[in-house]
Protein backbone atom coordinates (compact mmCIF):
# COMPACT_ATOMS: atom_id res chain seq x y z
CA UNK A 1 0.00 0.00 0.00
CA UNK A 2 2.90 2.12 1.01
CA UNK A 3 4.53 1.50 -1.35
CA UNK A 4 1.76 2.29 -4.45
CA UNK A 5 1.69 5.31 -2.71
CA UNK A 6 5.18 6.40 -2.69
CA UNK A 7 5.03 5.29 -6.79
CA UNK A 8 2.24 7.66 -6.82
CA UNK A 9 4.06 10.36 -5.53
CA UNK A 10 7.26 10.19 -7.01
CA UNK A 11 5.63 9.70 -10.48
CA UNK A 12 3.32 12.63 -9.87
CA UNK A 13 6.38 14.94 -8.86
CA UNK A 14 8.18 13.39 -11.90
CA UNK A 15 5.55 14.21 -14.38
CA UNK A 16 4.67 17.85 -13.19
CA UNK A 17 8.66 19.11 -12.25
CA UNK A 18 9.49 17.90 -15.68
CA UNK A 19 6.73 19.82 -17.48
CA UNK A 20 8.00 22.73 -15.69
CA UNK A 21 11.54 22.29 -16.65
CA UNK A 22 10.60 23.43 -19.99
CA UNK A 23 7.89 25.65 -19.23
CA UNK A 24 9.91 27.70 -16.59
CA UNK A 25 10.69 31.22 -17.64
CA UNK A 26 14.17 31.57 -15.80
CA UNK A 27 16.30 29.15 -16.98
CA UNK A 28 18.21 28.83 -13.47
CA UNK A 29 14.38 27.59 -12.63
CA UNK A 30 14.89 24.80 -15.00
CA UNK A 31 17.63 23.36 -13.68
CA UNK A 32 16.45 23.41 -10.32
CA UNK A 33 13.07 21.91 -11.19
CA UNK A 34 15.62 19.29 -12.92
CA UNK A 35 17.43 18.54 -9.97
CA UNK A 36 13.75 17.74 -8.62
CA UNK A 37 12.95 15.40 -11.32
CA UNK A 38 16.73 13.38 -10.73
CA UNK A 39 15.68 13.08 -7.00
CA UNK A 40 12.36 11.48 -7.75
CA UNK A 41 13.51 9.63 -10.40
CA UNK A 42 16.25 8.17 -7.96
CA UNK A 43 12.87 7.35 -5.92
CA UNK A 44 11.31 5.24 -8.55
CA UNK A 45 14.71 3.38 -8.90
CA UNK A 46 14.58 2.55 -5.64
CA UNK A 47 11.17 1.20 -5.98
CA UNK A 48 11.63 -1.05 -8.21
CA UNK A 49 14.80 -2.59 -6.29
CA UNK A 50 17.41 -0.45 -8.15
CA UNK A 51 19.56 0.47 -5.10
CA UNK A 52 22.73 0.97 -7.17
CA UNK A 53 21.27 3.20 -9.85
CA UNK A 54 19.38 5.11 -7.95
CA UNK A 55 22.62 6.25 -5.92
CA UNK A 56 24.67 7.15 -8.92
CA UNK A 57 21.82 9.29 -10.31
CA UNK A 58 21.85 11.22 -7.51
CA UNK A 59 25.78 11.12 -7.18
CA UNK A 60 26.70 11.55 -10.76
CA UNK A 61 22.88 13.55 -12.02
CA UNK A 62 22.37 15.61 -9.27
CA UNK A 63 25.72 16.17 -7.95
CA UNK A 64 27.85 17.05 -11.20
CA UNK A 65 25.54 17.07 -14.10
CA UNK A 66 23.09 19.39 -12.82
CA UNK A 67 25.86 21.52 -11.59
CA UNK A 68 27.40 22.17 -15.11
CA UNK A 69 24.16 22.61 -16.53
CA UNK A 70 23.83 25.39 -13.96
CA UNK A 71 27.28 26.69 -15.13
CA UNK A 72 26.15 26.73 -18.73
CA UNK A 73 22.95 28.45 -17.88
CA UNK A 74 24.65 31.04 -16.24
CA UNK A 75 27.83 31.63 -18.11
CA UNK A 76 25.54 32.09 -21.35
CA UNK A 77 25.32 35.95 -20.43
CA UNK A 78 22.14 35.91 -22.75
CA UNK A 79 18.93 38.13 -22.03
CA UNK A 80 16.27 34.60 -23.01
CA UNK A 81 13.28 37.67 -23.51
CA UNK A 82 15.48 38.94 -26.55
CA UNK A 83 15.88 35.36 -27.56
CA UNK A 84 12.35 34.55 -27.09
CA UNK A 85 11.31 37.70 -29.54
CA UNK A 86 12.10 35.60 -32.73
CA UNK A 87 10.84 32.45 -31.77
CA UNK A 88 7.49 32.20 -33.19
CA UNK A 89 9.15 32.10 -36.98
CA UNK A 90 10.72 28.63 -36.05
CA UNK A 91 7.09 27.29 -34.89
CA UNK A 92 6.23 25.82 -38.68
CA UNK A 93 9.86 23.89 -38.64
CA UNK A 94 9.19 22.80 -34.99
CA UNK A 95 5.61 21.50 -36.10
CA UNK A 96 6.93 19.25 -38.94
CA UNK A 97 10.01 18.02 -37.19
CA UNK A 98 7.80 17.04 -34.05
CA UNK A 99 5.12 15.29 -35.98
CA UNK A 100 8.16 13.31 -37.65
CA UNK A 101 9.57 11.97 -34.49
CA UNK A 102 5.63 11.28 -33.32
CA UNK A 103 5.33 9.40 -36.59
CA UNK A 104 7.95 7.51 -35.89
CA UNK A 105 7.54 6.81 -32.21
CA UNK A 106 3.84 5.37 -33.12
CA UNK A 107 5.20 3.16 -35.92
CA UNK A 108 7.69 1.89 -33.23
CA UNK A 109 5.12 1.21 -30.59
CA UNK A 110 2.77 -0.37 -33.07
CA UNK A 111 5.23 -3.04 -34.14
CA UNK A 112 6.67 -3.48 -30.82
CA UNK A 113 6.40 -6.83 -29.19
CA UNK A 114 7.51 -7.70 -25.54
CA UNK A 115 9.65 -11.08 -25.33
CA UNK A 116 7.16 -14.11 -23.81
CA UNK A 117 8.78 -14.48 -20.18
CA UNK A 118 9.19 -10.19 -20.16
CA UNK A 119 6.34 -9.93 -17.97
CA UNK A 120 7.65 -12.36 -15.22
CA UNK A 121 10.98 -9.92 -15.39
CA UNK A 122 8.52 -7.13 -14.70
CA UNK A 123 6.71 -8.62 -12.05
CA UNK A 124 9.52 -9.60 -9.84
CA UNK A 125 12.15 -6.79 -9.55
CA UNK A 126 15.37 -7.88 -8.46
CA UNK A 127 16.49 -7.36 -5.10
CA UNK A 128 18.51 -9.94 -4.05
CA UNK A 129 18.70 -13.41 -5.27
CA UNK A 130 18.61 -16.98 -3.74
CA UNK A 131 22.67 -16.61 -2.98
CA UNK A 132 22.34 -13.93 -1.45
CA UNK A 133 24.20 -11.19 -3.57
CA UNK A 134 23.01 -7.15 -3.55
CA UNK A 135 21.72 -5.20 -6.72
CA UNK A 136 25.31 -4.00 -6.67
CA UNK A 137 27.30 -7.10 -7.24
CA UNK A 138 24.98 -8.42 -9.43
CA UNK A 139 26.07 -5.76 -11.61
CA UNK A 140 29.86 -6.13 -10.94
CA UNK A 141 29.78 -9.97 -11.56
CA UNK A 142 28.71 -9.25 -15.19
CA UNK A 143 29.62 -5.25 -16.13
CA UNK A 144 33.58 -6.37 -16.19
CA UNK A 145 33.71 -9.62 -17.65
CA UNK A 146 30.44 -10.43 -19.67
CA UNK A 147 30.34 -6.74 -21.20
CA UNK A 148 33.67 -5.78 -20.71
CA UNK A 149 33.55 -3.83 -24.69
CA UNK A 150 30.99 -1.59 -23.40
CA UNK A 151 32.99 -1.19 -20.15
CA UNK A 152 36.43 -0.33 -22.27
CA UNK A 153 33.95 1.72 -24.92
CA UNK A 154 32.74 4.22 -21.72
CA UNK A 155 36.29 4.55 -20.43
CA UNK A 156 37.61 5.63 -23.96
CA UNK A 157 34.21 7.75 -24.33
CA UNK A 158 35.11 9.99 -20.81
CA UNK A 159 38.63 9.83 -22.25
CA UNK A 160 37.15 11.80 -25.66
CA UNK A 161 35.16 14.19 -23.07
CA UNK A 162 38.29 14.97 -21.11
CA UNK A 163 40.86 15.66 -24.26
CA UNK A 164 37.79 17.62 -25.34
CA UNK A 165 37.06 19.74 -22.58
CA UNK A 166 40.65 20.69 -22.47
CA UNK A 167 41.53 21.61 -26.24
CA UNK A 168 38.27 23.87 -26.30
CA UNK A 169 38.53 25.54 -23.20
CA UNK A 170 42.14 25.91 -22.29
CA UNK A 171 44.01 28.09 -23.22
CA UNK A 172 47.73 29.57 -21.69
CA UNK A 173 47.68 33.22 -20.73
CA UNK A 174 50.84 34.88 -21.03
CA UNK A 175 52.63 36.61 -18.47
CA UNK A 176 52.02 34.43 -16.05
CA UNK A 177 54.33 33.45 -13.34
CA UNK A 178 54.44 30.05 -12.12
CA UNK A 179 56.47 28.35 -9.37
CA UNK A 180 59.15 25.84 -11.46
CA UNK A 181 59.77 23.45 -9.06
CA UNK A 182 62.24 21.56 -11.45
CA UNK A 183 64.24 24.96 -12.20
CA UNK A 184 64.68 25.74 -8.56
CA UNK A 185 66.01 22.24 -7.47
CA UNK A 186 68.51 22.37 -10.70
CA UNK A 187 69.80 26.18 -9.81
CA UNK A 188 73.74 25.12 -8.69
CA UNK A 189 75.39 27.22 -6.22
CA UNK A 190 78.48 27.86 -9.08
CA UNK A 191 76.16 29.03 -11.29
CA UNK A 192 74.37 31.54 -9.34
CA UNK A 193 76.84 32.61 -6.95
CA UNK A 194 80.26 34.11 -7.25
CA UNK A 195 83.25 34.87 -4.04
CA UNK A 196 85.55 37.16 -4.73
CA UNK A 197 88.36 38.11 -2.39
CA UNK A 198 88.49 41.88 -1.58
CA UNK A 199 91.37 43.12 -0.07
CA UNK A 200 90.84 46.16 2.78
CA UNK A 201 91.34 49.51 1.31
CA UNK A 202 90.56 48.57 -2.14
CA UNK A 203 87.32 48.38 -4.55
CA UNK A 204 85.70 45.28 -6.02
CA UNK B 1 15.20 -10.46 1.26
CA UNK B 2 12.06 -9.43 -0.19
CA UNK B 3 11.30 -6.44 -2.44
CA UNK B 4 8.78 -4.74 0.35
CA UNK B 5 12.16 -5.61 3.24
CA UNK B 6 14.11 -3.94 1.25
CA UNK B 7 11.70 -1.07 0.83
CA UNK B 8 11.53 -0.81 4.41
CA UNK B 9 15.06 -0.08 4.82
CA UNK B 10 13.94 3.25 2.66
CA UNK B 11 10.89 4.11 5.10
CA UNK B 12 13.03 6.72 7.52
CA UNK B 13 14.02 8.72 4.39
CA UNK B 14 10.79 8.39 3.48
CA UNK B 15 9.59 9.82 6.45
CA UNK B 16 12.51 12.37 6.52
CA UNK B 17 11.34 13.80 2.94
CA UNK B 18 7.84 14.42 4.21
CA UNK B 19 9.14 16.06 7.16
CA UNK B 20 11.83 18.14 5.32
CA UNK B 21 8.46 19.28 2.80
CA UNK B 22 6.10 19.78 5.56
CA UNK B 23 8.75 22.06 7.75
CA UNK B 24 9.48 23.48 4.99
CA UNK B 25 6.27 24.68 3.63
CA UNK B 26 5.37 25.38 7.07
CA UNK B 27 7.94 28.43 7.57
CA UNK B 28 7.21 29.98 4.25
CA UNK B 29 3.04 29.82 4.91
CA UNK B 30 3.39 31.22 8.30
CA UNK B 31 6.29 33.76 7.86
CA UNK B 32 3.87 34.90 4.87
CA UNK B 33 0.78 35.13 7.08
CA UNK B 34 2.05 35.67 10.15
CA UNK B 35 4.22 39.12 9.15
CA UNK B 36 3.20 41.81 8.58
CA UNK B 37 3.34 43.08 4.94
CA UNK B 38 3.40 46.51 3.96
CA UNK B 39 5.00 46.73 0.79
CA UNK B 40 6.65 49.87 -0.45
CA UNK B 41 8.63 51.01 -3.46
CA UNK B 42 11.31 52.64 -1.35
CA UNK B 43 11.82 49.50 0.97
CA UNK B 44 13.49 48.03 -2.65
CA UNK B 45 15.49 51.11 -3.86
CA UNK B 46 18.71 51.62 -2.51
CA UNK B 47 19.42 53.82 0.12
CA UNK B 48 21.64 57.19 -0.74
CA UNK B 49 24.74 55.43 -2.50
CA UNK B 50 23.87 51.59 -2.10
CA UNK B 51 23.61 49.44 -5.24
CA UNK B 52 20.50 48.00 -6.90
CA UNK B 53 19.11 45.59 -4.89
CA UNK B 54 17.43 43.31 -7.33
CA UNK B 55 19.19 42.84 -10.65
CA UNK B 56 20.21 39.75 -13.26
CA UNK B 57 22.32 37.78 -11.21
CA UNK B 58 23.47 36.19 -14.50
CA UNK B 59 27.09 37.37 -15.22
CA UNK B 60 30.01 36.62 -17.44
CA UNK B 61 31.56 33.09 -16.08
CA UNK B 62 35.23 32.42 -16.53
CA UNK B 63 35.56 29.31 -18.79
CA UNK B 64 37.86 27.78 -16.62
CA UNK B 65 34.96 26.62 -14.33
CA UNK B 66 33.43 24.77 -16.45
CA UNK B 67 36.30 23.06 -17.43
CA UNK B 68 37.23 22.49 -13.63
CA UNK B 69 33.35 20.49 -13.71
CA UNK B 70 33.06 18.69 -16.67
CA UNK B 71 37.02 17.14 -15.38
CA UNK B 72 35.15 16.67 -11.83
CA UNK B 73 32.38 14.85 -13.94
CA UNK B 74 34.91 12.64 -15.70
CA UNK B 75 36.44 11.42 -12.60
CA UNK B 76 33.15 11.13 -10.37
CA UNK B 77 32.18 8.68 -12.96
CA UNK B 78 35.29 6.73 -12.70
CA UNK B 79 35.01 6.28 -9.25
CA UNK B 80 31.12 5.34 -9.83
CA UNK B 81 32.33 2.24 -11.81
CA UNK B 82 34.65 1.25 -9.35
CA UNK B 83 31.79 0.58 -6.50
CA UNK B 84 30.52 -2.56 -8.27
CA UNK B 85 34.30 -3.96 -9.01
CA UNK B 86 35.45 -3.78 -5.62
CA UNK B 87 32.57 -5.18 -4.18
CA UNK B 88 32.45 -8.41 -6.83
CA UNK B 89 35.88 -8.35 -7.13
CA UNK B 90 36.46 -12.29 -5.23
CA UNK B 91 34.04 -12.97 -8.01
CA UNK B 92 35.19 -11.85 -11.18
CA UNK B 93 39.28 -12.84 -11.09
CA UNK B 94 41.84 -12.11 -12.92
CA UNK B 95 40.62 -10.97 -16.10
CA UNK B 96 37.88 -8.47 -14.19
CA UNK B 97 40.52 -7.40 -12.35
CA UNK B 98 42.72 -6.11 -15.45
CA UNK B 99 40.02 -5.17 -17.23
CA UNK B 100 39.15 -2.57 -14.62
CA UNK B 101 43.18 -1.77 -14.71
CA UNK B 102 42.94 -1.24 -18.62
CA UNK B 103 40.06 1.45 -18.24
CA UNK B 104 41.80 3.30 -15.05
CA UNK B 105 44.94 2.97 -17.54
CA UNK B 106 43.20 4.68 -20.24
CA UNK B 107 41.77 7.78 -17.73
CA UNK B 108 44.83 7.84 -16.27
CA UNK B 109 46.17 8.63 -20.24
CA UNK B 110 43.94 11.55 -20.26
CA UNK B 111 44.91 12.89 -16.42
CA UNK B 112 48.54 12.97 -17.27
CA UNK B 113 47.87 14.90 -20.57
CA UNK B 114 45.50 17.63 -18.58
CA UNK B 115 48.73 17.41 -16.27
CA UNK B 116 51.13 18.59 -18.92
CA UNK B 117 48.48 20.77 -20.36
CA UNK B 118 48.37 23.05 -16.85
CA UNK B 119 44.55 22.25 -17.07
CA UNK B 120 44.48 21.76 -12.96
CA UNK B 121 46.30 25.16 -12.66
CA UNK B 122 44.46 28.12 -11.87
CA UNK B 123 47.72 30.53 -12.59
Amino acid sequence: MLTGLAFYLFAAVVLVSAIAVITARNPVHSVLFLILTFFNAAGLFILLGAEFIAMILVIVYVGAVAVLFLFVVMMLDISFSDLRKGAMQYVPMGLIIGGILLAELIAVFSAWKFAPNAADNIAVPFVQSAEGITNTEAIGRVLYTDYVFAFQVSGLILLVAMIGAIVLTHRTRPGVRKQKVADQQARKKSDVLEIKKVTSGTGV
Amino acid sequence: MAPTELLLNYLPILIFIGVAVVMSCAMLVLSFVSGKQNPDVNKNAAYECGFDAFDDARNKFDVRFYLVAILFIIFDLEIAFLFPWAISLSEIGMFGFWSMMIFLGVLTVGFIYEWNKGALEWE
